[in-house]
């Protein structure tokens, strides 16, 4: 058991113990395989990870909407949802999406994808009646569906307007992304894929297209992809001044 | 016991006991759909029956919280798991859908007439029809199949990467 225990101490241990081996499977200078544990299905994410997503704004192509049109296919709204079909378009659901911006004064036009930006302080938690909005303790907000009332203030309250609420009976829903009427949904990071150590659909179809605008990846380890990329480029928040502390970021806005 | 207790007691007992005078005979015992292949030698399903009869909603709402909350994802008491062995196709090839007598939950559910709410969200037939899952270890994430899609290595290969010396 204890060495499957996922244990902070022992792993970190564990990493230390491994420098000297590790150096053989040196990417880089300086640069190390990083350390994965891919959590036994049975024991529950902890804080010991945060997960995040950074997207290059210069990198995500103009009119390319592959991470939305894969997010879609994943979990099963928009065009992959044909029982959806009275709902307008400013009713129906939107995990992601694509949004154009434009300096006004250079004339400078980028493109980037808006979902949910996982805040560690979340504002629709706050707000959440129930408790159905929530943060895992890996940092990825859900919506506990199970005791969602469909309030709505969740909605709100979030300033990326990231979440939707399902105005219609549903059917043949992806048994990977359960949804339904009368409840209130967004980007979930592709949660169950993040369990099995996989990467959420939208950064997989942009790097499978070689736009390679977005990293996915643990924040807290600062061997990853992403925390790597983040100390040298750096990455902002979108409304930093509300001090949410967003697990998305976006260089080069 | 008074006059009054006695009446109130007897009336009680005829209202008890009216729909089963009133139904018996009339609705035949469900017939509930076998379940694909047997989870375990023991005793097929992944508890034995009596209990899953009894148990599986608590089951279910523990299962449901694990899941969503703490990201626990294991085949048993999955209700994806419940779908993919017991809903079984029909002759034509199709799932029979929530509410209709043929699929598993609805055959006793519509019998006792108790009203269930997973299937508003969760979808009440298997995704994949050619999809059997192993139970050997029941600890296997229940959609491993798509858990590596991607170029990431595997985890065996991350395993020995990671951790070939633990032993």
């Amino acid at each position: 058991m204890t060495d499957k225990t996922y244990n902070a101490d022992l792993s970190r241990r564990h990493f230390f113990g491994k420098a000297a081996a590790a150096a053989g499977m040196a990417v880089a200078p300086g640069v190390f395989l990083r350390q994965v544990h891919a959590r036994p299905a049975d024991q529950a994410a902890t804080s010991e990870q945060r997960w995040g997503i950074l997207i290059d704004t210069d990198k995500c192509a103009k009119g390319c909407d592959s991470c939305v049109t894969a997010c879609m296919d994943e979990n099963g709204w928009g065009r992959a949802d044909a029982s959806e079909d009275k709902s307008g378009p400013h009713q129906k659901a939107q995990w992601i999406r694509k949004v154009t911006i434009k300096d006004k004064q250079t004339g400078h036009v980028q493109s980037l994808p808006l979902m949910c930006q996982h805040c560690e302080n979340p504002p629709c938690v706050d707000v959440c009646p129930t408790g159905a909005s929530m943060k895992r303790a890996d940092g990825i907000v859900l919506v506990d569906k199970h005791i969602c009332i469909g309030c709505r203030y969740c909605m709100m309250a979030c300033p990326y307007k990231a979440r939707s609420f399902v105005h219609e009976d549903l059917e043949d829903q992806k048994v990977v992304a359960p949804r339904g009427k009368g409840t209130v949904e967004s980007c979930t990071m592709c949660v169950h894929r993040v369990d099995e150590n996989g990467t959420p659909a939208c950064v997989e179809a942009c790097n499978a297209d070689n736009h390679n605008a977005m990293y996915f990846g643990d924040l807290k380890d600062p061997n990853s992809e992403i925390s790597r990329q983040l100390k040298q480029y750096g990455g902002k928040e979108l409304r930093a001044d509300l001090g949410l502390n967003t697990g998305v970021r976006y260089r080069g806005l | 016991m008074s006059l009054r207790q006695l009446i109130q007691t007897t009336i009680m007992a005829g209202l008890i006991a009216l729909p089963f005078t009133v139904l018996a005979g009339d609705t035949p015992s469900p017939e509930i759909p076998k379940a694909k292949e047997k989870a375990t030698e023991a005793y097929g399903c992944v508890a034995p029956v009596e209990y899953m009869r009894k148990n599986h909603m608590d089951e279910l709402m523990h299962k449901r919280d694990d899941t969503l909350r703490e990201g626990i994802r294991t085949d048993k008491f999955s209700l994806a798991e419940c779908i993919n062995c017991h809903v079984t196709p029909e002759e034509d090839g199709q799932f029979a859908s929530f509410g209709e007598d043929e699929h598993f939950c609805s055959s006793c559910h519509n019998y006792a007439s108790v009203s269930v709410d997973c299937f508003s969200c969760h979808r009440d037939t298997p995704e994949d029809t050619d999809y059997r899952h192993t139970f050997n270890s029941g600890n296997n994430p229940h959609h491993g199949k798509m858990a590596l899609k991607g170029k990431k290595l595997s985890v065996e290969t991350l395993q020995v990467l990671t951790e070939g010396d633990q032993q």
